[in-house]
């Protein structure tokens, strides 16, 4: 059986997609991925998205999208996207090991948590190491984090944290914030959140979990480059237990004692599974005319093209165009 | 269903002591990939009947198992064989994934 559209991801922009299609009353499968949902999964309220004043719950927002796609007829895979060939129609589109046909393909693949690429790190993932504070902040009950990056979302992981944590530091690059004034503000208001600029984590350390990270700092305050061992030692929150490495002419080396480290800078677009897909300079799916791909009848929407907004209601309003577009595509193919 | 739902107090004669070997799902009522794997991990049960004990173990009401466990990140799946961790799969993922899982160790 060839489907009239195969979409490929199931955040707000392929669930939103699929609302459309099957309105359009054109066959739809949505190739969804083991881990449905997209990148909403993984918050708690989700403030912004208009229509719901008291604010809603990423995960029911998107049971909910995911309810309404089926009541008009979308058919779901709960399987991880393989492979797709693009270069003969209908389009090959693979999942787990089975393969589904499909006159269109929709990519809305999103984007997954940017690691920091530390050495240690990988290793400890779901061991100290996490992207998901609303997963995961319970087990960090009266320890102390670091929360990673300077962005809204991690103020918002450090104020998950809060709840649970004894101490939460956000440690950033640099001294200047991206995140929103009230996002900002709310973070600097809260007793329990502490800030450690201008510093990178180079390594973290533990052997079966997370214990410590090396962080190299760039004092903007040049004058501490000149300071012995133990004043820096001294001078470091001592919550850190801080131990002194080393230091040159412009920073200072140091391990920090922690439980966890959160991290949030920011999120790379999943775009490697796809062969054939021109992408921009970036990295995100070239977009070319009305959300078409590189290659005609395959369209992108949501984060995987987009680098600029990164929001549910854009994803969510990309995930429609793209959805006319193909309707529009389709009817013309006859 | 499931078979179990194992706790602080039975885990030594329901897990440790079974003859079958044990896939512990720990989770918790906040965990919202958790209810994603919840259904999954039902129909592993009845799939995989006779060759594995499948059950829950809510952490935060039996936090000295998952804590020794070093479990930090939930959804953890965990199979236990002659009392031992045989495999720890993290995070939400499909039905496939924890079968391949299963299998390399059944």
């Amino acid at each position: 059986m060839t489907y009239d559209v195969i979409i490929i991801g199931s955040g707000p922009a392929g669930l939103t997609a699929s609302i459309y299609t099957t309105r359009a009353d054109l066959k739809t499968l949505v190739i969804a991925g083991g881990k449905w949902g997209g990148q909403l999964m993984l918050t708690t309220l989700v403030e912004n998205f208009p229509g719901f004043p008291e604010g809603i719950q990423g995960p029911e927002l998107m049971m909910n999208m995911r309810k309404q796609a089926e009541k008009f007829g979308a058919e779901f895979v709960d399987e991880d996207f393989v492979e797709a060939d693009f270069s003969k129609k209908p389009f090959r589109v693979k999942a787990s090991d089975k393969t589904y046909e499909a006159k269109s393909v929709i990519i809305a693949t999103g984007a997954d948590t940017r690691w920091l690429g530390a050495p240690g790190e990988a290793e400890k993932i779901g061991r100290g190491v996490s992207s998901c504070a609303p997963c995961d902040a319970a087990f960090f009950r009266d320890k102390n984090v670091i929360v990673v990056g300077g962005g809204d979302s991690a103020m918002e992981e450090a104020l998950v944290l809060t709840k649970f944590a004894k101490n939460v530091t956000i440690m950033h690059r640099s001294d200047a914030l991206k995140a929103s004034e009230i996002m900002q503000k709310r973070a600097k208001d809260n007793p329990k959140i502490n800030f450690f600029y201008n510093a990178v984590i180079e390594q973290v350390n533990g052997d079966q979990k997370v214990e410590s990270i090396r962080v190299k700092v760039n004092p903007s305050d040049k004058s501490l480059l000149s300071k012995t061992a133990e004043e820096i030692e001294k001078i470091t929150p001592a919550i850190f237990s801080p131990k002194f490495v080393s230091k040159d002419k412009d920073s200072i080396t140091l391990d920090l004692k922690v439980d966890g480290v959160f991290v949030a800078i920011g999120h790379m677009p999943n775009t490697k599974v796809f062969k054939d897909i021109e992408l921009d300079e970036h990295g995100f799916i070239k977009v070319h005319d009305h959300y078409l791909t590189n290659k005609d009848g395959v369209f992108v929407a949501g984060d995987v093209h987009d680098s600029h907004y990164k929001q549910a209601i854009t994803a969510a309003g990309y995930g429609c165009a793209a959805a006319l577009e193909v309707q529009h595509w389709l009817e013309n193919q006859e | 269903m499931a078979d179990a739902s194992f706790t602080d107090q039975n885990f030594k004669t329901e897990v440790l002591g079974s003859q079958t070997p044990v896939l512990v799902d720990f989770w918790a009522e906040w965990c919202m990939p958790c209810r994603i794997v919840g259904p999954i991990v039902e129909e592993l049960a009845n799939e995989y009947k006779g060759k594995l004990k499948v059950g829950k173990l809510n952490v935060d009401e039996n936090g000295k198992t998952a804590q020794s466990y070093g479990v930090m990140s939930i959804p953890s799946l965990l199979i236990f064989k002659n009392g031992q961790v045989v495999k720890t799969m993290i995070g939400a993922q499909s039905k496939d994934s924890f079968k391949r899982e299963i299998d390399s160790v059944l």
